[in-house]
């Protein structure tokens, strides 16, 4: 099944790939075990001449148990299975991390934009900036974005990242990653959101600290990049 | 009905168009539906090629643009859901069995059940007229979230969406009118004798249905009707600008949406139920706990809309709690599951036609339900959502009820319907290579997912996870097995057609089953049964010890 997944690389891929093994695992036994009693006795039953069907109607509970005891251990798996999972969502989507690093993120019919915070270093101030389609990110650093749309509803997805998040008009949904791995990752729109669906995609840069203070140098607005940062800071 | 209406000759219309019996009723849904299924077919014909070879010309049909493939896609769920699967496996088996099944001459109300296959049939005539009208059929996706579908500034066409709209609305007021038909005539028209636990397991999936449907139904309207009035009256329900908010659209939807799929599963099963007695001449085992764990899904099934919405924008905290009650509707199926399975144990199984596709439904069913797990846990439905891996998981889950349990059903209750008996050779054709080339099509689609193969674009070479002769390969092999599939249905239409024609004349009761619409000529006469029946006893009293028959009808005098 790993083989199947695009290569991991975020901090909380590798939970979300050993969940979707460990269920695989789970319900692949039930399958198969239920298929093979289901074919088995379809077989083993066929029609003998002679021979006539047993009577039984299952109607006392000792013999209903047959069906409900594996019942009972299905219900018993599906807590396991809730169990094990629900800290993982919480860890995902609810807990989010001090960050270090933060992005809004609108998607618009059929382009990703990403509103830097500018010098001060806070979102929703006059010296934010647009960047288009490309996003770069520094490598082991948790990044929290403020996802949302301006037309309709898109979905922001990124595979490697095993990131996914609905961008809905009227709302700024946060949610956060730390990526593991420098690369170009595709940013995807997962949600149909009309006739660009098709092609609407940006990309996802993970580098080094140093290419990334680089690269947000490089969009800053010329007077402020030319600031030491810790200038800026106090100003 | 009096005996007297029987003699009567009536006019063309009102035997065949206009017509208040059940049973023509029925074939009316049978037919549209399936002349419906072919429509759907074709678009997934058209969906499968672009995939499969992007930008070329698809035989028959041309090259696609990016906004009529969205259409494609949108039609072929919104047909194959509310076209196909309820009035085949809803309007049709349950019109033509429930009264049959029951001892009753007709419907409860013969009039409003004809009016609601009219609507429908209306309903049908404005949904295929879209594809005609200027800027084409709706677009956005078979669940039609707005923003998208709320103006036609971000969908395209003005009238597609609107067309849309009103065709589903017309849809479910003609299954809202059946559902009370069937509940009313399950609950007051049964024989004499016949208690509730004495009903066949289909009258009690098809109730189920009836009754989930009716509870479901009405917020879906409500979330229909804004949306019509947000793009004709400039309302803003669901437009955040004006205070609306797109995703209410999306709990109503699911609301809707979520218990729709046990209304279509139940009947399938509802087939499975009868026919795996029948030929493995058992009484089904647990038939009780088969009605309660029936129940019990259809309790749950209204509160676990929001697995659909996880990643929507919910609020987090909400997905654990839907995602425990979603898993856990596992455990009721598994009930089912399980007791179809030990009705078999110790058997004696005839492999006929509709046997095969009832076992056929279970076998393929399992993948599906083992999927549904995936998906319901919240923190693995981050990745899994809105790709391939859904849509190999809910055809896995929803062609077993709505095509292996129609099939089971047509090959059991032809001869009942139609009069004549079908031919087993061509009957184990189709469900042979429909069986193989149903797991050719949908197993890629698990692994594209996996790969992560998002959904509902028409261009998979343009994205990076799509790429590579690997995934190619998966993408022609899907296509392949659907074009298989579609080219599977021949042995099925030449078998109906040719059985129709000149088929060996059907006996009363050929499969020797207990259930009340065996006791009846076949086809059976305007009013059904010429005396009322008596019922003594439950449907599936098979290989009763110390009887020389292995059946014994619900209608038997001891």
């Amino acid at each position: 099944m790993e083989n199947w997944l695009p290569e991991a690389a975020s901090s909380y891929a590798a939970d979300l790939d050993g969940l979707l093994i460990f269920i695989s695992a789970i319900v692949g036994v039930w399958f198969i075990l239920a298929e093979a009693v289901l074919i088995g006795f379809a077989v083993a039953f066929r029609r003998k001449p002679g021979q006539k069907a047993a009577y039984l109607p299952g109607r006392s509970l000792r013999a209903m148990s047959w069906v409900l005891v594996p019942c009972v251990v299905v219900l018993g798996f599906d807590l396991v299975i809730d169990g094990v999972a629900a800290p993982i969502w919480d860890k995902v989507k609810i807990e989010i991390p001090e960050s270090d690093e933060i992005v809004r993120i609108t998607a618009v019919q059929w382009a990703w934009k990403f509103t830097l915070p500018g010098p001060d270093g806070e979102l929703g101030s006059d010296d934010d900036v647009d960047v288009m389609s490309e996003l770069h990110v520094p490598v082991g650093k948790v990044v929290e974005f403020e996802l949302t749309a301006n037309d309709v509803i898109h979905s922001l997805f990124v595979p490697q990242l095993r990131l996914k998040q609905d961008a809905i008009p009227g709302r700024v949904i946060k949610g956060w990653f730390e990526a593991t791995k420098t690369g170009t990752f595709e940013i995807v729109c997962a949600e149909i959101c009309g006739l660009g669906h098709t092609i609407m995609k940006g990309k996802m840069v993970i580098e080094s600290e140093e290419a990334y203070s680089d690269w947000v140098k490089s969009k800053m607005p010329e007077a402020a990049a030319s600031i030491p940062a810790e200038e800026r800071n106090e100003g | 009905m009096s005996t007297a209406a029987i003699a009567h000759p009536k006019s063309f219309w009102r035997e065949y168009v206009f017509s208040t019996d059940h049973k023509t009723i029925a074939k009316q849904y049978l037919s549209t539906g399936i002349f419906m299924a072919l429509v759907g077919g074709l678009l997934a014909y058209v969906m499968r090629m672009q995939l499969a070879y992007p930008g070329q010309a698809i035989p028959g049909y041309g090259t696609i643009d990016p906004q009529s493939y969205n259409a494609v896609v949108t039609m072929h769920g919104t047909i194959m859901i509310f076209w196909v699967a309820m009035p085949i496996l809803l309007a049709a088996f349950g019109n033509f069995l429930i009264p049959l099944m029951i001892g009753a001459a007709d419907m409860a109300f013969p009039r409003l059940n004809m009016l609601s296959y009219w609507i429908f049939f209306l309903s049908t005539v404005v949904l295929l007229a879209s594809f005609f009208v200027p800027g084409g059929a709706a677009a956005g996706g078979w669940t039609s979230y707005p923003p998208l579908s709320g103006s036609a500034a971000y969908s395209g066409g003005q009238w597609g969406v609107t067309l849309w709209l009103l065709a589903v609305a017309m849809e479910f007021a003609a299954f809202l009118m059946g559902g009370i038909n069937f509940i009313t005539t399950a609950i007051n028209n049964r024989a004499p004798g016949m208690k509730l636990f004495d009903m066949p397991l289909m009258v009690w999936m098809q109730l189920g249905a009836s009754i989930i449907f009716l509870f479901s139904v009405g917020p879906l309207i409500a979330g229909a009707v804004m949306l019509i009035l947000d793009r004709v009256a400039a309302t803003g329900f669901y437009n955040p600008a004006t205070g609306g908010d797109p995703i209410l659209f999306q709990h109503l939807f699911w609301f809707f949406g979520h218990p729709e799929v046990y209304v279509i599963l139940l009947p399938g099963f509802g087939a499975v139920a009868e026919v795996l007695p029948v030929f493995s001449r058992k009484p089904f085992f647990g038939y009780r706990m088969m009605v309660y764990a029936t129940i019990i899904t259809g309790v749950l099934s209204f509160i676990v809309w929001a697995h659909h919405q996880f990643i929507a924008g919910i609020d987090p905290r909400l997905a654990t709690a839907f995602s425990i009650t979603t898993i856990l509707i596992s455990v009721p199926i598994a009930v089912m599951t399980f007791a179809f399975i030990a009705t078999l144990y110790k058997g004696s199984i005839e492999l006929k036609t509709p046997m095969l596709f009832a076992l056929g439904t279970l076998v393929v069913f399992l993948l599906g339900g083992v999927t549904g797990i995936h998906l319901g846990t919240a923190a693995t439905d981050i990745y899994l959502h809105d790709t391939y891996f859904v849509v190999a998981h809910f055809h896995y889950t929803l062609i077993p009820p709505v095509f292996f349990g129609f099939f089971a059903a047509w090959y059991y209750w032809f001869p009942k319907m139609f009069g004549r008996m079908l031919n087993e050779g061509l009957g184990k054709a189709h469900f042979w290579l429909t069986f193989i080339f149903m797991h050719v099509t949908f197993i890629p689609m698990f692994l594209l997912g996996f790969g992560g193969h998002h959904r509902r674009i028409s261009n998979p070479q343009f994205f990076e996870a799509m790429q590579g002769p690997e995934a190619e390969r998966l993408q022609i092999i899907a296509t392949a097995g659907a074009i298989g599939i579609l080219l599977s249905q021949i042995p099925f239409v030449v078998n109906s057609v040719l059985s129709l024609l000149r088929g060996a004349k059907a006996p009363a009761n050929p499969w020797q089953a207990n259930t009340l619409e065996w006791t009846v000529p076949s086809p059976p006469p305007h009013g059904n049964f010429e005396t009322v029946p008596q019922v003594y006893r439950g449907p599936y009293e098979y290989s009763v010890p110390d009887r020389v028959d292995d059946w014994f009808p619900q209608d038997a005098k001891v």
